[in-house]
Parts: C-alpha cells; sequence; structure tokens
C-alpha cells in the first residue's frame, strides 16, 4: 500500500531521514519505534506530504506522492498534538473537516459516539483538556473510513478507558484489511495490536521486521521486551 | 433781481429740455450721442449693436431697455466717457478686441468725476471697466466675466489708474487677469464685490493709500490677493478663500505700512497672510481656518500686532524664515494649544509657540513635508515640546485664548 | 478555500484580541471624534492612531495567530487539499476579520460623527493596511522557523514599517538638501505602505499645505488622479507580492 524508496531528507547539517526504503501492505499494524529524533515525524510527515522528500519516492496505491492531494482522502491522520482554533466547537471542528472532505458523506462516527464528545459538542477547543482533544483529533483520523491510519503517538494523554477503545477501535480496523502506523513511545500499549516493527535510529532503518519473527529471534513476546533483547545483541538480525 | 430771475429761467428751461431719447440698433449711437444736449437720457432698444468706439463727451445718462449688446466683435474698444457725470446703466458690454499697444476697454472713464457705471454686463472684455485720472466715480452691481487664457493676453475686470474717492461695490468678477487692479488709487471704497477665480490676483492693489476694503470675497483665484507699497489700508469683513498654489495666498502684504486687517476670513488658503516688509499693521479679529500656512511672516516685518484671532484647522499656525521677532501675539485662540487655565481668566497660564517644528524644518527643507504627520515626526513634536531646540522661542503668545472667540 | 475561510472568520470574530481591539479602536475614535466635533483635528489624530496601531497590532497579532494555528494548519493539510488554498484561507481569514475589526472601530463612528470623503479615505487606508499587514505578517510566518523567531521579525518588521523607515529617510533627505532627489523619495516611499497610505491621506486633510510645498511634486504628481492612482495601486502591490510571495515559499516548505 505503501511504498517508500531510497527516501532522504536533511534539514541543514542533520539528516533526518537517510536512504530509508520500506514496503508497508494492507492489514497490517507497524509500529514505528526510534529514540527522540531518529526520524519518526519525519517519516510520517513525508507520507502526508507536509516534508517535502529530497531524493526518492514514495508511493501509496502505486501512485507517487506529489502534486496531485487526492491520495491523502485514503488516510486518515491523527497528530502527535491536537491543537485546534480556540473559538470553535468540537462540532464546528467536525463540520470544517467534513467541509473540507466534501467528496465523501459516509462517515465513521464510532469512536465520536464511543468518546461522548456528542455530549459537550458545543464545548470551545480552548476550554478542552489536552486528552480531550486528543479524543477528537482520534475520532476525525476514523471519520472518513480511509484505508490507511497514521496516528502519532495515539494514545498518549488518554485515559485508559479511552486508550482501550482506541486500540479497539484499531485492531477492528486492520481485521479488515486497513494499514495502521503508529508511533508510540508507551510500547506496553502496542503489544497484541502490532505485526510489524520499524525501528529508526539517527534517520536510518534499523530493522523493518514483524513481531513474529521478532519474538522466534529474541525469545521475549513483550514488545518492550523484545526492543531491548536487540538493543543489546544487534546482531540477533541480520541487517 | 431779474439777472437771478433770468437765471433760474435759464437752470429751469436746461432741465426741463432735458429730454429722453430713444435708439435703436440700427441708429448710428456716435451721432445720436453727439446730437444730445447734456443732461438728456438716452435709452437703447433691446438688440445687437455692432458699433464702437463710441466716445460720450457730454454728461449724459445712458440707459439699456432689457441690457441691449454692444459688441466689438473682438477687434474694437466700446465705450469712452471723457465727460463727467456720465451715468452707463443695464447695458451689456461684450467681446473687445485684444492689443498689446492699447488697453481695450468696454468701458473707459478718462478724467471724469462723478461718472456711475451700474448694473452692466461684461462678457469677454479685456478691460471691462477702466478708469484713469478719474475721481468720484462709481461701479456697481457690475457682472463681469471672461475666459481669460494667460496673464500676458488679458486684462482686469475693474483697473483704476491714478483716481481717487472711487467706490467698487456689488460687483461680480471673474476670469479676468486680476479681479479688481488699483494703481495710485487714493480714498476709495472697495465693498461686497465678489471676485473669483481669476488667472492671477483676486484683487491686486499697489501705492493705493487710505483705501477701505469690506465685505469682499475673494475665492479660486490663481494667487489671491495680493496689496503692496500701501499705507493706511483698511481691511474688514472680507472672506479669502481656497486660493491654492505654490505661490497662492489669500493675502500677500508687501510693504504695507500702518494698516488694519480686522474681522476677516482665510478659509483653506495655501498661506493664509504672508507678510513681506510689513510694519505697524493691527491684525484682529480674524479666523484662520484650515490653511496650510495661517501666517507667514518674514524676518523683515516689525512692529505687527497679530490678537484675538482664532486658528484653527491649519496645517502650520505661523511660519518664518529668521530668527528676528519684531511681532507681537496676542489674545489668539490656537486650536493646537493644549496648556491650561488654572486661574481661570480665558487666557492660558503657559505660552503657546504657534511656529511648530516642522513649519521650521520644512522651510529649511522643503523635501523633509514628504514626512510630514508620520509617526516620527509626532515623536519630534513631542520632543520639542519638552526641549525646545529647534524652534523661535521668542516667536510666542504668552496670552493664548482658551476658548474659540466668538467672530 | 471559502469553506476554510468561513471557519477561520468564526474563530477570529470571536477571537479575545480582536475584540479588544476593535473596543480601543471604537473608544479612541468616538472619545476623539465627541470632543473634536468631526473636525480635521479629530481626523488627523485617527490618521495617527490607524498608521501606528494598524501596522504594528496587525503584523503582532496575525503573526502570532498563524503560529499558534500551524498544527490546526497541518491536520488541515494531512487532508486532501492544496497547501496554496489552505493558506489563502487563512490570511483571507485573517485579513478579513481584521479589516471588520478596523471598520467597526474607526470606520462606523467616522461614518455616523463625520461622514465625508476624508472619512470614507480613511477607512479605506485602514482596510488596505490591515489586509497589507496580514500578508506581511503571514510572509514571516512562513519564513521564520518557530514562533519565538517569528514573533521577533514580526517586531522588527512593524518598527521598520511605523519608524525606521522614516528615519533613514529623513537622514537621506538631510543628506541630499542640496540635490533635486525629490522623484527619488517619492519611488523609495513606494517602498514603506505606511508612507503611501499617510501621503494618500494627507492629500485629503492638508491638502492646502501641500500644494505649497515648492518641491511641487505633490502637486504634480500626487496631488493628481494618476497620483492617487499610483499610490493606491502601490498598496494594493503591497497586499499582493508578499502574499504571492509567502504563497511559493509554502508550497516548498517543511512542516
Amino acid at each position: 500500500m505503501i511504498g517508500i524508496e531510497k527516501l532522504t531528507k536533511t534539514f541543514g547539517r542533520f539528516k533526518a531521514l537517510d536512504n530509508i526504503s520500506l514496503q508497508l501492505e494492507k492489514g497490517q499494524v507497524v509500529s514505528l519505534l526510534g529514540p527522540n529524533g531518529s526520524g519518526k515525524t519525519t517519516l510520517i510527515k513525508s507520507i502526508l506530504g507536509l516534508t517535502i522528500p529530497e531524493k526518492g519516492q514514495i508511493t501509496i496505491h502505486g501512485k507517487p506522492v506529489g502534486k496531485d492531494v487526492r491520495y491523502r482522502a485514503g488516510i486518515g491522520y491523527m497528530p502527535q498534538i491536537g491543537r485546534y482554533p480556540d473559538n470553535m466547537s468540537i462540532e464546528q471542528v467536525i463540520h470544517m473537516i467534513k467541509d473540507v472532505r466534501k467528496e465523501q458523506a459516509d462517515y465513521d462516527d464510532t469512536l465520536y459516539t464511543g468518546f461522548g464528545l456528542h455530549a459537550i459538542r458545543h464545548k470551545k477547543m480552548r476550554t478542552l483538556s489536552g486528552g480531550t482533544r486528543q479524543k477528537v483529533s482520534a475520532c476525525l483520523a476514523f471519520l472518513f473510513k480511509p484505508d490507511i491510519y497514521i496516528l502519532d503517538e495515539p494514545t498518549a494523554g488518554l485515559d485508559p478507558v479511552s486508550s482501550e477503545l482506541l486500540k479497539e477501535k484499531m485492531a477492528a480496523e486492520s481485521a479488515r484489511g486497513k494499514l495502521v502506523l503508529i508511533t508510540s513511545h508507551v510500547l506496553s500499549d502496542l503489544d497484541g495490536l502490532t505485526s510489524h516493527v520499524i525501528y529508526l535510529q539517527d534517520g536510518r532503518l534499523v530493522f523493518h521486521e514483524s513481531v513474529e519473527y521478532l519474538e522466534t529471534v529474541t525469545g521475549e513476546n513483550k514488545l518492550n521486551k523484545i526492543i531491548a533483547a536487540i538493543m543489546q545483541a544487534p546482531k540477533l538480525l541480520p541487517c | 433781481m431779474l439777472i437771478r430771475t433770468i437765471a433760474c429761467c435759464l437752470l429751469f428751461t436746461t432741465a426741463a429740455s432735458a429730454t429722453v431719447i430713444r435708439t435703436g440698433p440700427s441708429a448710428p449711437l456716435q451721432d445720436v450721442l453727439d446730437r444730445a444736449q447734456p443732461g438728456d437720457t438716452i435709452i437703447l432698444a433691446p438688440g445687437l449693436y455692432r458699433q464702437h468706439d463710441i466716445v460720450i463727451r457730454k454728461s449724459l445718462t445712458l440707459i439699456g431697455d432689457n441690457y441691449p449688446v454692444l459688441d466689438g466683435e473682438n477687434k474694437y474698444q466700446l465705450l469712452t466717457v471723457t465727460a463727467n457725470g456720465t451715468v452707463i446703466a443695464g447695458i451689456t458690454l461684450q467681446h473687445t478686441g485684444r492689443s498689446s499697444l492699447t488697453d481695450m476697454a468696454g468701458i473707459r472713464l478718462q478724467q471724469v468725476s462723478q461718472a456711475q457705471v451700474r448694473n452692466c454686463r461684461f462678457i469677454n472684455t479685456t478691460y471691462a471697466v477702466y478708469l484713469q485720472n478719474s475721481t468720484h466715480c462709481t461701479v456697481s452691481g457690475n457682472q463681469i466675466s471672461a475666459a481669460a487664457g494667460d496673464e500676458l493676453q488679458s486684462g482686469n475686470g475693474i483697473h483704476a489708474w491714478k483716481c481717487s474717492h472711487l467706490q467698487i461695490r456689488d460687483n461680480t468678477i471673474s476670469g479676468h487677469r486680476d479681479g479688481i487692479y488699483f494703481e495710485f488709487v487714493t480714498a476709495s471704497g472697495v465693498h461686497h464685490n465678489l471676485s473669483s477665480n481669476n488667472i492671477r490676483y483676486g484683487l491686486h492693489f499697489m501705492f493705493s493709500h487710505n483705501d477701505v476694503y469690506s465685505h469682499n470675497t475673494f475665492r479660486a483665484n490663481g494667487a489671491g490677493v495680493a496689496v503692496m507699497y500701501t499705507r493706511g489700508v483698511v481691511m474688514y469683513k472680507n472672506n479669502f478663500y481656497h486660493n491654492w498654489g505654490d505661490a497662492a495666498y489669500g493675502m500677500l502684504l508687501k510693504d504695507i505700512t500702518d494698516s488694519r486687517i480686522i474681522l476677516n476670513r482665510f478659509h483653506k488658503n495655501t498661506i493664509g497672510i504672508f507678510m513681506d516688509g510689513t510694519s505697524r499693521i493691527d491684525i484682529a479679529g480674524n479666523e484662520f481656518q484650515a490653511n496650510g500656512w495661517a501666517m507667514r511672516v518674514q524676518a523683515n516685518c516689525d512692529n505687527n500686532k497679530i490678537r484675538m484671532n482664532n486658528f484653527l484647522g491649519n496645517s502650520f499656525d505661523v511660519a518664518t524664515n529668521g530668527t528676528l521677532m519684531l511681532n507681537s501675539y496676542t489674545f489668539n485662540y490656537w486650536d493646537k494649544y493644549d496648556g491650561y487655565d488654572l486661574d481661570r481668566d480665558g487666557n492660558g497660564d503657559v505660552p503657546y509657540h504657534p511656529v511648530s517644528v516642522y513649519a521650521v524644518l520644512s522651510e529649511r527643507i522643503p523635501a523633509t513635508m514628504l514626512l510630514y504627520r508620520s509617526f516620527l515626526t509626532n515623536i519630534m513634536d513631542q520632543a520639542e515640546k519638552m526641549v525646545p531646540a529647534i524652534i523661535p522661542d521668542q516667536l510666542r503668545d504668552n496670552m493664548p485664548r482658551t476658548r474659540k472667540w466668538n467672530l | 478555500m471559502l469553506t476554510i475561510t468561513r471557519y477561520v472568520l468564526i474563530d477570529l470574530l470571536r477571537n479575545r484580541s480582536v475584540a479588544v481591539y476593535t473596543l480601543v479602536l471604537a473608544l479612541l475614535s468616538v472619545s476623539l471624534l465627541s470632543l473634536e466635533g468631526g473636525s480635521g483635528k479629530a481626523l488627523l489624530s485617527l490618521l495617527n492612531i490607524t498608521l501606528l496601531f494598524v501596522p504594528v497590532i496587525t503584523t503582532l497579532f496575525a503573526t502570532i495567530y498563524f503560529f499558534n494555528s500551524l498544527e490546526f494548519i497541518e491536520l488541515l493539510l494531512s487532508q486532501p487539499v492544496k497547501r496554496t488554498r489552505v493558506l489563502l484561507a487563512v490570511y483571507t481569514g485573517m485579513a478579513f476579520s481584521l479589516s471588520v475589526a478596523f471598520v467597526a472601530g474607526v470606520g462606523l463612528p467616522l461614518l455616523l460623527l463625520a461622514p465625508a470623503l476624508p472619512s470614507l479615505i480613511l477607512i479605506f487606508t485602514g482596510v488596505v493596511l490591515s489586509c497589507i499587514f496580514s500578508a506581511i505578517a503571514l510572509l514571516v510566518f512562513v519564513l521564520t522557523k518557530d514562533k519565538t523567531r517569528g514573533i521577533g521579525a514580526a517586531i522588527v518588521v512593524a518598527l521598520f514599517f511605523t519608524l525606521l523607515f522614516d528615519g533613514l529617510l529623513m537622514m537621506l533627505i538631510y543628506a541630499f538638501s542640496d540635490y533635486p532627489v525629490d522623484k527619488a523619495l517619492i519611488a523609495l516611499m513606494t517602498f514603506n505602505p505606511v508612507d503611501l497610505a499617510r501621503v494618500l491621506m494627507l492629500l485629503q486633510l492638508d491638502a492646502a499645505v501641500l500644494m505649497g510645498y515648492s518641491g511641487a511634486l505633490f502637486k504634480k504628481f500626487l496631488g493628481t488622479p494618476a497620483g492617487s492612482i499610483y499610490a493606491a495601486a502601490s498598496l494594493v502591490c503591497w497586499v499582493l507580492i508578499p502574499l504571492l510571495l509567502g504563497v511559493k515559499v509554502f508550497r516548498k516548505k517543511d512542516l
């Protein structure tokens, strides 16, 4: 679904992405991991077209990401920090995005009702807590039934109940053959959900493997343990 | 006794013989005039008279019936009066010729006294009424208009040279070189006239002492009003309005002495009053509103009193070109004054400096006007108010009024 | 584009800073106009306020607002919409709401208390300056990397156009006072929209004194309809150029 070929991006002297090639397929839940500044956000933004790559190419459904913005209709994006215009209500924000994506009239409002946003839909964005704003962001990402979900730290700041609801939603969507790409620091949140792991460091791809393979190689079954094991013994992996 | 009776009879017969003669366009007017007796009244029937260079040598009364038209066909002069006591009224005079040798006039009064020109219409005459060496004449109620092109080709509306005791009143003059022009005219009065849209000056006089000007309006003239080399001028209740241009004044005073300028209004002129070499003038009770400079007082002026005037909404109140201050400013109302009056006597307790920083700066370097009223210059103004460095400190009103004079 | 603009307006017209800005302008206008009775003096004070407040407040407020909206702009850009559309929509919303604030704060009192041609030109001036400095703020926003630098740049830009530029011009005038540089000076003034707006307004208010300016350029050029059209056209360019430049940079910008 998403093909990335030799993607390179530098900011001044800093190499954010260094010759990254990846292939992500439908039905996968891919965890994008790596320390701060490893290039996770740059990779996501490159897929979304927010960052312009220097070298390399990104294709979605075989079509290169470029000037034509229509490919984004197939992506639901949940940003790390959800900041919205202060004086708009939840309802207005949702209406606005719906108006921007006028072509699509078939909505998935499981999360909207599940998070109980309809009860507070008239509240102004400025009065909302960080968690509630995260809920709005999540709700927007899932609203248009896209084929690809890109979720940047989705569970950060969410209460356990909502976090669980969001994870269930992700699982359900991947079961329907959608691709879910997640970055998260809280690795325990991704357990049981993730099918593949991408690990980036200093802009370079360290590994991209399925969880099953990683479990066999390391003999661990918790994601944080797996990662720790690999970090201590990099030779476990062929690359 | 007999002699007296005869004299009476003679007088009576002369009076009784004063006849009324009616004439028309086809009859030669000069012949009619020559045949008439002094004191006769000649009535011109309506119509177009293509007759010119007519001389009135006897004391006659020439009256138009429903404005008969005397036409100079753009070549000739029309009427010349050489007899005392002549009256001309109700005639239209048009299209005199233009010449660089003679001043072509609609009506020329030549060495006469007691003559009158009343309620006539002058259309495109080079000079409408031209008075020379005449006294005690009246020019009143005339409508004088022309469409003069340039200063050299054109003449003046009412032109007087070496005259005295004239009365010029209720005339409307436009489109000439100067509306009213006086040279060596003394002891005369100019009242209730409207002089507008003339190429050069609405009123222009030189060497014309002891004249009185009142209730006149001078509007939109090329260079406003200019008065020069004269003493004993009295001007009151005149309006000087909208005289714009880089050398235009409401009034230009050049070498004027011992005069009074009272209760006039100066509105929307580039310069309200420009004073150059004037002395002992009393400028009081005038209103200066929305002028570029209300007054420009050159440093060669002395002993002038500027008092009890209103200065309202002028870009600059006073400008000067030097540092010598020999004139007094008192009891004026300045709308830019922001002092206080603690003792409530109607006069501000701190002096007002009517020359602003920018007036001084633009005097030295005109290009600084480009920055006029910018934030930068506001700062400069405020700074100058606190620490005066540029403006002439002696030029000030020690008794500025805090309330507008009711003029 | 209008879709997004509409929502930006919903947000901005309820913005507290915009409300305070409108209120302050309204208070100043009403008090000045009622004190001075709609005279030229009140209009001049309002002109000074317009020439100082509008550039400074607009630049600062718009820059801060754009940076605060950065995340939301990113969210919008993750939707299937073009960058140009989003940026122009956000700009339009900003320029429109600040113009509305000016018209409500200064325009309405003027129209009610001093309805005349100079008042209309002052309103036009304020609206155009709001549009210009919103566009300049947009350019500052797309050119700077983060909010702190952006606000710093906005302050410098606002100060430059309201004060520093005139200071430099003044120095030039002094330095070249013996040379005929009038034409060059007029050309230079084209590079400052605040000066252009001021001159446009002065031709209404201080026409008499400008006619007496012996350089005569005011009369011969700026005083003519052609001059006024030139000034107005330059002001329109001052909206378009930063805006197009901003769009151009933004299309390639990494967010």
